[in-house]
């Protein structure tokens, strides 16, 4: 049962984030958008919030239910540097990740984030089965 | 108000991400490991997330502005160019590589900070060269 119960309210508690962030503060939730401008914008407090936020909430049921998210075996930095330079670069030139096109963007049917969403599952599919 | 909204948004995302075990990029690398073992479960994910999204659109279509603010600052953009398209192939590739996007990502500084540290710090790294790539180009 959990393996539809615990994706299906994820999926919810991720999709009301985003049309409380909607409804109240009229913008997407983009993670790597919202990330950049902490890095980079004059007035940090509002994106500092959101990522502490995110942070919080997606460490602590880890924490809580003693369930932390270790991979089975040690993985080595020099995959994890590639692939965190690939992902911070690639998503600012494609203005988006997994919330802002996968979610955000499908949602309300944009071609631009329908086109990313494709495009990043499939380069992340073909990636994976080569490495595996 | 807007403060509390955008760390309650955030909270409520991160424990979105970490209740469908989004954060765990073992289950991540098997939803995308199509042509193996796959899991399924991530496309739940992303379903329930897009029914609740599509719900927020359709109110903010009937709304004349959001409730804390004037303006929607919803992107406009509809053309699909070549920044948008590799752009998102790398990013797929980095995904793919590690099972690390953005969010869960930068939990794992918490999670599972041996791995978090070397991916948060190589993400502030890409970010960076694409703004001051920008900057640069820009001049």
């Amino acid at each position: 049962m959990d393996s539809v119960f615990n994706p299906l309210v994820g999926g919810l508690l991720i999709g009301v984030a985003t049309v409380v962030y909607l409804l109240s503060i009229g913008k997407v939730i983009g993670i790597s958008g919202i990330f950049a401008q902490l890095l980079f914008n004059r007035d940090r407090l509002y994106p500092f919030l959101f990522i502490a936020g995110l942070v919080i909430g997606g460490s602590a049921y880890g924490i809580l239910t003693d369930q932390t998210v270790p991979f089975p075996e040690a993985r080595s930095p020099f995959l994890l540097i590639v692939s965190g330079l690939l992902v911070g670069y690639g998503t600012r030139l494609g203005g988006g990740c997994t919330s802002g096109h996968g979610v955000c963007g499908i949602s309300r049917l944009s071609p631009r984030s329908i086109a990313a969403t494709i495009i990043f599952m499939l380069t992340a599919i073909i990636t994976v089965s080569v490495l595996h | 108000m807007y403060a509390f909204i955008t760390l309650i948004s955030g909270l409520l995302f991160g424990l979105g991400l970490a209740f469908s075990e989004m954060t765990n990029p073992a289950v991540v690398i098997g939803f995308l490991d199509i042509f193996g073992n796959w899991n399924p479960s991530l496309l739940i994910v992303m379903a329930s997330a897009i029914a609740i999204g599509m719900i927020g659109y359709y109110i903010k279509r009937k709304s004349l502005k959001p409730l804390l603010t004037n303006v929607w600052q919803i992107p406009t953009a509809r053309n699909i160019d070549a920044k948008l398209v590799i752009g998102s192939a790398l990013f797929g590739i980095g995904w793919g590589l590690s099972g690390y996007c953005p969010g869960p990502g930068l939990t794992a500084m918490v999670n599972n900070p041996s791995e978090g540290f070397y991916f948060v710090i190589a993400l502030i790294v890409g970010s960076s060269v694409h703004y001051f790539q920008t900057r640069i180009t820009n001049k």
